[in-house]
């Protein structure tokens, strides 16, 4: 079976996995790096992307739902294009990430765990992101903000919805 | 990006190329980068050791295990090969330190790696990075490229016979990994789980080779060691604790960031002078000193010096040096309900002590706080966490059970408070809360 002819995935990312399977002592060591780098381009961890990465490491689907189901940042829904992620975690917690976090709940409209309608953010409150003296911290995706406060939540939105894919920025 | 900070009584020697640029392998170079390992390699591995014995470094992820005599544990003759690991999965709350390390410093990593390399008899590092620092990793990646296309990692490093190579790995968000037997469980595909020891990573570790396995500071302060002189390291902290340490200060302070100060530093010191004392002038109520999982101290306990054995006399622990400063217009009922919550949330599972009582502490206490609590819920949640305490695979349980029996043994007027259906005293707009 050609791997190009079946993937879900772009050349680019296809590429990627080949070099992870090759990269390792023991081919196993690649699943959760490639579970993570085809959920960054998929956006999460589909039946069929489970079932692609069952294959290109060699293991049942079932042992591949047992790794992915332990990590916390491996999602078996999806989730926005723009993933809020507000750190409530104890250093941040006392320099105000409730009052940050309570400022997305209002502007996107969501609770923790939710998905904007368009499907461009989701709001989930996390546990220490290691951004602990620069509190408090959020990461959208992976870009990390510090010192974060309730009056630049909108701010923070809007460059991520001038970004979007399909968006013209404003004139 | 983060911000740095500066304080005159720092003794920068880990930190001392942050902000320069060092990130790219010639400005690394024009600063010194890369002379210890290439001196490690023509002096051999029972000199490193020795080196490294002699520093008294200890290891910065929180247990403080002399650097060297843990190296010195891996046998010589191994018929499985022998692994380094770099413990980069940084989580504890409170610590941001290797953050700085891997967004400043890379070079610094790789070469420790490769001296712990040399140490050991080595040819292959691992370095893993928690899920959340993608960009850090990125950073990371391209200088562990960097030193593959000058020739310091490959099958000839720095043009002698020797081999090593570096793999880069990402996690996916998993605080349990940060324990080595689950980081090496998490290194080889699987759920992060602990394995119980005996047998030691130093002969039975990753894919059941002999492996080191040390935190990101650790293994980038290791390059300093040899390039100062063992002596000098040494001398540069207090007894039997080499160095400095990459301290992480946040919560209530005027300037909260990452300092580095020589071991033994006076806590209450480092709060009020070199962090600016507590912010907006308010008063001290509590001081975590290193990290969420060590026990709190009151304001009259931090006239300490700030290095594994002193903080251990004061009943507490330095873990990974992370400060966390609260005052009094905390209440520490919620700040002992968000500890616990983390380790609720991060517990693996594994071992029922821990995966139950991590659970119903975070029960007990979310009902507590909410003005639904019962006076034996007090009692209740001392004798749960106590009986967590050493009953466990892995050091999770207790990690979460010391600092719960802290807040209630320290602070349980505050608990008793919020009794008879009393609304948290500090909360401005007490919440009715659905337990």
């Amino acid at each position: 079976m050609s791997k190009e002819a079946m993937s879900l995935f772009s050349p680019r990312l296809a590429e990627r996995l080949d070099r992870l399977a090759t990269k390792y002592p023991a081919k196993r060591s690649a699943l959760v790096p490639m579970l993570l780098y085809a959920q960054d381009e998929i956006g999460y961890l589909s039946d069929a992307v489970i079932n692609e990465v069952a294959a290109r490491v060699g293991l049942s689907e079932l042992e591949v739902r047992d790794v992915a189901s332990y990590y916390s940042m491996l999602h078996l829904k999806p989730l926005g294009k723009y993933k809020v992620q507000v750190c409530t975690s104890i250093s941040c917690m006392l320099r105000g990430a409730d009052e940050v976090y309570e400022e997305f709940e209002k502007e996107l409209g969501l609770e923790a765990g939710g998905v904007t309608p368009d499907g461009l953010f989701s709001l989930e409150k996390v546990e220490c992101i290691g951004a602990c003296a620069w509190a408090p911290a959020i990461q959208v995706n992976y870009d990390f903000q510090e010192e974060v406060t309730p009056a630049l939540v909108a701010g923070i939105l809007d460059s991520y919805r001038e970004k979007a894919p399909g968006k013209e920025p404003h004139a | 990006m983060p911000r740095l900070v500066s304080h005159p009584d720092e003794v920068k020697i880990v930190s001392r190329r942050f902000g320069m640029g060092a990130a790219r392998i010639d400005r690394y170079l024009e600063l010194g980068g890369y002379a210890a390992a290439k001196k490690c390699l023509e002096q051999g591995p029972e000199w490193i050791i020795g080196e490294m014995k002699a520093s008294n470094l200890r290891g910065r992820g929180g247990a403080g295990f002399p650097t060297g005599l843990k190296w010195s544990f891996v046998p010589k003759q191994s018929d499985k090969p022998k692994y380094v690991l770099v413990n980069g999965d940084e989580s504890e709350p409170g610590t941001c330190k290797d953050h700085l390390i891997f967004q400043h410093d890379p070079h610094a990593v790789i070469e420790g790696t490769i001296i712990a390399g040399l140490a050991i008899g080595a040819k292959l590092g691992f370095i893993y990075l928690r899920g959340e620092y993608r960009g850090l990793l990125e950073i990371m990646e391209k200088a562990v490229a960097e030193a593959y296309a000058k020739g310091f990692l490959g099958s000839h490093i720095f043009g002698s016979n020797a081999e090593f190579q570096i793999i880069t790995h990402t996690g996916a968000g998993a605080y349990e990994v940060g324990e080595e037997s689950a980081l090496m469980e998490s290194l080889e595909g699987k759920r992060g789980i602990p394995r119980i020891k005996p047998p030691f990573p130093a002969v039975v570790g990753l894919y059941g080779g002999p492996t080191v396995i040390n935190n990101a500071e650790t293994i980038a302060t290791v390059p300093h060691v040899i390039e100062m002189g063992a002596a000098a390291f040494a001398a540069a902290g207090s007894p039997r604790n080499g160095g400095t340490r990459l301290v992480s200060i946040s919560g209530h302070v005027e300037r909260p960031g990452v300092y580095e100060l020589p071991m033994g530093y006076n806590l209450k010191k480092m709060i009020d002078t070199v962090a600016g004392g507590v912010r907006g002038g308010h008063k001290l109520k509590a001081v975590v000193p290193g990290g969420s999982s060590t026990p709190v101290l009151l304001p009259e306990e931090i006239d300490i010096g700030m290095d594994f054995d002193q903080v251990a006399k004061a009943g507490s622990m330095l873990g990974s040096a992370a400060v966390i400063v609260i005052d009094d217009r905390t209440c520490m009922v919620e700040f002992a309900l968000r500890t616990i919550s983390f380790y609720q949330h991060e517990s693996c599972g594994w071992c029922i002590p821990c995966r139950e009582g991590t659970d119903w502490l975070k029960k007990t206490l979310t009902r507590l706080h909410a003005g639904f609590g019962e006076a034996k819920d007090i009692d209740n949640i001392q004798y749960l966490a106590e009986n967590m305490m050493g009953r466990t695979f892995c050091p999770l349980g207790d990690a979460a059970a010391m600092p719960t029996v802290a807040f209630v043994k320290k602070f349980r007027k505050e608990f008793e408070a919020h009794l008879n259906g009393n609304p948290c005293p500090f909360a401005e707009h007490p919440k009715l809360v659905v337990v």
